[in-house]
């Protein structure tokens, strides 16, 4: 297979190899060192994508990560990766890729037809046109809008790769291989500093990588920067943010270049680079030029044209026509001409130049204070008009395969941006560059407007030294810099071509300088206010080549210059990343941690159905071959308890120790109710409230000793209790002499529960006289089970009498078995989340549904609990008239009156032959044991008063109103006369 | 991402802290009332400029700090144990 485009030597090809691929289905070859776009020119492949709005043919634009045009999808099944940029991807043996967003076929898309709409396919259709009618816009118009536009598709498959997460730091972080970056590296390397030198090119050098002549200098600056052991190279790394103190984020891709990443490697890899100095060195991206037909396959930047013949000995195309602005870009004609292909004409502008002078005197045709007005060709060009500036008509006709065009440089300015400098307008070079740094770091080459091998290496030597220096290392001799002489890269002010036809200023988002004007007259003045309107630099290029065009033609349609408009405001990511890098590890159940307890591989083996709370492991219940359903199996582990004894792994409360002096008063601050009068060997409930009144959390804290304490709070809120403890400690009362520490994971805690609780708990613990005298109910008390050291709680979540063995964790197996093994004459089973839900629901326990961070302690039939006296959290602001009106929710229990009707959590309740306002809604929902039937807990208005009526649970979701009866929410035992017992 | 200086563990990522808001509001005592809790809990300057911020390094020491921070360009110039003041300099 022939590539008849390729030039028989020269570049950085490796001949000898080549390298199968198929587009679009076609096979093609090429070779080592290709990119996918470079192999494609070398075939003669020249239309390789449509547009996103109008489906227009569109070539191989650029030779760089600002490529608009040439998007594909990469290999097929669970890799196929939309939105590529074929001029950054490696080529490699069997690589398989696709154009995009077209129905039919590549070169008859017949989505085309929307440019025939296109007149009515402006700036801000969408918003316009899909108005009515309303309800056509989810039906009708938006699938409509996403099938036509877009670009690739997701494999909708789970990505089979790995990616991972990395963390380095440097002295100096030098972003770009250049002329400039190499002889930053090598610079500040030669101090001694650590530096790292990243470039998104497998190859280093930029745009040294066109120019034969430098080779040995590039050779010679590697093998200096690969002796230096301080410093890190990584080439194929996109440096994509500057963040905040020196912090920048990479992808590395690690294994893009193979099919797919050899074992134990992953795809990408995500750096978080922290660097005391950073150099960026990050170059420029060459600009268009607004005309009529810029956007026709053969129209290319001039600088990639060159790169591609010089890099990749590709001719781009046979007959070529430059429109250039600057003498910077004449090179390229130079390199096609080199390369083989014909130079049909120079279009320049300008009157006269240095540049024009040499080209001239090389035979070129140069046609002066000229621009191309139009394209012709349908799926390639074939030729270009070109007329004098600003003269009216179509202009001469020349025959051309390919146009290069070069509107001057846009320095890649985003990451200086990202880091907080301002961008200053340079009049000479028509282009922002980065204004005074506000952090670490420094510009250096074309990114900061200066253009030329030889002074952006000079330049980039000076701020490597710089770098190093302000890094605190000891600046080195000079070494020799590449001779090469400098470009003159200052264009003559040329944004547009105006003529018939579209001209674009954003090739990737069909955005056209008309779009902008448009923009500008319905009022969208502002670039950023432009930007959104139009959808101008949005695409994946982010308006690389044309962002500052766009910017031109708003300030000329407001009368101003180019600086002041500016640029829309460069955010990460400076290049497109994939998701999965910024995933990295955190995906499927590494995505958080997973908690077990002690007792997790108990449960295990008693075949637990599982429940996550928070990030806990919990047994939901604990299915038996017998049990119809899982209500079957939690109506049977709640009947247990409450017939016999169930025991219950409770371990995921969160358990503080509060020691110190002044650990009394410290609680009797952070509890609603009184601590400090609590004596030794008792715990009490407490209700913590937040600062502004409402309910923060509730739980047992006993008295260990005079100044030792031993606070329990929700699974939920463990960690936030444990922080509010601090906080105020740290904030509000640093005179109290306590101190915190967190044991929830030191403590198991297994519940034993149950009329027959005290005979299991007593063959368990030895050393305790368990009678209701000497151990009553909320006793507390150090003792021993099963041989090993335990606390034993006599405290009751379920309603029955009930006691809580605490150990330390090593120890829990064994005691749950010994608790198991001594249950065993009694019946005793193991209930998990869903039983202690229905115990609490029918003791009117609140928990999580009811302290939902809105309820009072009022709400919540708690309000008789906050002391009068003294100072507490929550005191001064739960009196506020809004948290003590009467007529808010109170917390009932509700009965369905048929008791086969499921009520619902989230049913508003309201009352029948009302006027269907809400005058509550139910928080929990259970069947009960006790009583058989569905029963509940809710809030309700004049809940107290309604006790004993009828109200209906409506549930609009459902369909349905459910009557319930409205009961007091302590359904069992409300005498507490079981956990007395 | 900032990097935090904490006086007990040495520089360390903001992803090792918490952040709990304005340190220059002061819990009002036992005599405080509606009007000076609400200001306590609610009031806020909201400065554009430098701020002595709450952080608590949550992953580490578990030491609430108080952390002199620029809400612009996110410098952080002093921290301080939180019995400590620190200096606001001019905006």
């Amino acid at each position: 297979m022939s590539q008849p485009h390729r030039r028989q030597a020269g570049g950085h090809i490796d001949r000898a190899r080549r390298l199968a691929f198929t587009f679009d289905g076609r096979r093609f070859e090429g070779h080592p060192g290709d990119t996918l776009a470079s192999a494609l020119l070398a075939n003669g492949v020249r239309l390789v994508g449509r547009s996103f709005k109008y489906h227009r043919p569109r070539g191989i634009f650029s030779a760089g990560v600002e490529e608009p045009n040439a998007l594909v999808e990469l290999r097929e099944g669970a890799r196929r990766e939309p939105n590529t940029r074929a001029t950054v991807v490696e080529l490699f043996d069997g690589l398989v890729a696709g154009s995009q967003n077209r129905r039919g076929s590549l070169a008859f898309d017949w989505m085309a037809a929307a440019g025939l709409l296109a007149p009515w396919l402006g700036a801000g259709f969408y918003y316009k046109t899909f108005m009515w009618p309303a309800a056509w816009w989810e039906r009708v118009y938006e699938p409509m809008i996403r099938r036509a536009a877009g670009l690739g598709h997701a494999s909708g498959m789970p990505d089979p790769d790995r990616y991972e997460a990395a963390h380095a730091h440097c002295d100096v972080l030098v972003v770009g291989a250049g002329p400039a970056g190499l002889a930053a590296a090598r610079a500040a390397g030669a101090t001694g500093a650590r530096v790292i030198l990243a470039d998104q090119d497998v190859l280093l050098g930029g745009d040294l990588l066109n120019e034969p002549g430098l080779e040995a200098w590039r050779h010679e600056t590697l093998s200096a920067i690969a002796g230096m052991p301080e410093v890190t190279v990584m080439p194929r790394t996109t440096v994509f943010g500057f963040y905040d103190q020196g912090v920048l984020g990479a992808v590395e891709r690690v294994a893009d270049h193979v099919p797919e990443p050899p074992p134990h490697t992953p795809r990408q890899r995500a750096w978080t680079i922290r660097a005391r100095e950073v150099v960026l060195a990050t170059g420029a991206h060459e600009r268009l030029i607004a005309f009529p037909g810029n956007d026709r396959p053969g129209v290319m930047l001039a600088g990639a044209a060159r790169g591609y013949a010089r890099r990749h000995g590709v001719r781009a195309g046979e007959s070529a026509v430059l429109f250039a602005t600057h003498d910077g870009a004449y090179d390229a004609a130079f390199a096609m001409a080199e390369a083989g292909a014909r130079i049909v004409a120079i279009v320049d502008p300008r009157q006269d130049s240095a540049a024009m002078q040499r080209a001239r005197e090389a035979g070129f045709d140069i046609r002066t204070g000229s621009e191309v007005c139009g394209t012709v060709g349908l799926t390639a060009l074939r030729g270009v008009s070109v007329r004098g500036v600003g003269a009216a008509g179509r202009g001469d006709a020349f025959a051309a395969d390919l146009l290069m065009v070069s509107g001057g440089w846009n320095p890649a300015v985003h990451l200086a941006s990202m880091s907080g400098a301002p961008l200053a307008w340079d009049e000479a070079l028509l282009a922002f560059v980065p204004g005074a740094p506000v952090q670490r770091e420094r510009s250096a080459g074309a990114c900061r407007g200066v253009h030329g091998i030889g002074a952006a290496a000079a330049d980039g030597a000076a701020a490597g030294h710089a770098a190093a220096e302000a890094a605190g290392f000891v600046a080195m001799p000079a070494f020799p810099l590449p001779d090469a002489p400098a470009a003159d890269c200052r264009p003559c002010e040329l944004w547009e071509v105006k003529g018939r036809g579209k001209a674009f200023v954003d090739l990737q988002d069909d955005v056209t300088a008309a779009d902008i004007r448009l923009a500008h007259r319905e009022g969208f003045s502002h670039i950023e206010h432009a930007k959104r309107y139009t959808t101008h630099a949005m695409g994946t290029d982010q308006g690389k080549t044309g962002g500052i065009v766009g910017a031109a033609v708003l300030a000329e349609a407001r009368g101003e210059p180019v600086s002041r408009v500016g640029l829309p405001r460069f955010r990460p990511y400076a290049a497109p990343i994939a998701w999965g890098a910024m995933a990295g590890e955190g995906v499927g159940k590494h995505f958080q941690p997973t908690r077990r307890t002690a007792l997790h591989g108990v449960h295990e083996a008693l075949g637990a159905a599982w429940l996550d709370a928070g990030i806990w492991k919990r047994p939901a219940y604990y299915p038996r071959p017998a049990d119809a359903d899982a209500w079957a199996s939690v109506l049977r582990e709640a009947r247990a308890v409450r017939e016999r004894v169930g025991i219950c792994d409770v371990s995921t409360l969160g358990k503080i120790m509060v020691e110190g002096p002044d650990a009394a008063t410290f609680l009797d601050r952070v509890y609603a109710n009184t601590f400090s009068t609590l004596p030794i060997g008792r715990a009490r409930y407490g209700l913590m409230l937040r600062d502004d009144g409402i309910v923060f959390d509730d739980g047992t804290t006993s008295r260990i000793g005079p100044e030792s304490w031993f606070v329990t709070t929700t699974t939920a809120q463990a960690g936030p209790v444990m922080q509010h403890l601090e906080f105020h400690l740290a904030s509000a009362w640093p005179d109290l002499d306590v101190s915190l520490a967190s044991v929830t994971d030191q403590w198991a805690a297994i519940a034993i529960a149950g009329p027959r609780a005290r005979e299991v708990v007593a063959a368990v613990v030895q050393g305790l006289d368990l009678s209701n005298e000497a151990f009553p109910f909320m006793a507390v008390a150090d003792c021993t089970a099963a041989g090993v050291p335990a606390r034993l709680f006599r405290i009751s979540f379920s309603g029955e009498l009930a006691y809580e063995i605490a150990m330390p964790a090593g120890y829990a197996t064994h005691v749950w078995q010994a608790a198991m093994e001594a249950g065993a004459t009694h019946g005793i089973e193991p209930y998990g989340m869903e039983a202690l839900g229905l115990l609490r629901i029918e003791k009117g326990h609140v928990a999580g549904p009811e302290l939902n961070g809105q309820t009072t302690a009022q709400d919540l039939g708690l309000g008789r609990m906050l002391k009068k006296k003294g100072d507490f959290i929550g005191r001064v602001l739960a009196q506020r008239p809004g948290l003590t009106d009467p007529s808010r929710p109170r917390l009932v229990g509700l009965r369905s009156v048929d008791p086969a009707r499921q009520i619902r959590v989230g049913s508003h309740l309201v009352l029948p032959g009302g006027d269907g306002r809400s005058q509550g809604w139910i928080t929990s929902v259970t069947r009960s044991v006790v009583e058989p039937g569905w029963i509940g807990l809710g809030m309700l208005r004049e809940g107290e008063a309604r006790i004993g009526s009828e109200v209906l649970a409506a549930n609009p979701l459902m369909g349905e109103e459910v009557p319930v009866r409205v009961v007091s929410a302590h359904m069992h035992d409300p005498e507490n006369i079981r956990v007395r017992a | 991402m900032l990097r935090i200086p904490c006086p007990h563990c040495g520089a360390r990522d903001e992803a090792e802290f918490a952040y709990r808001g304005d340190a220059t509001v002061t819990r009002p005592g036992p005599d405080g009332d509606i009007a000076a809790f609400h200001d306590y809990l609610y009031a806020r300057t909201n400065p554009r400029g430098w701020q002595v911020e709450w952080w608590q390094h949550s992953a580490g020491c578990r030491a609430f700090l108080k952390v002199l921070r620029h809400t612009v360009t996110h410098e952080v110039r002093a921290v301080a144990n939180a019995a400590e003041t620190l200096e606001v300099p001019p905006a």
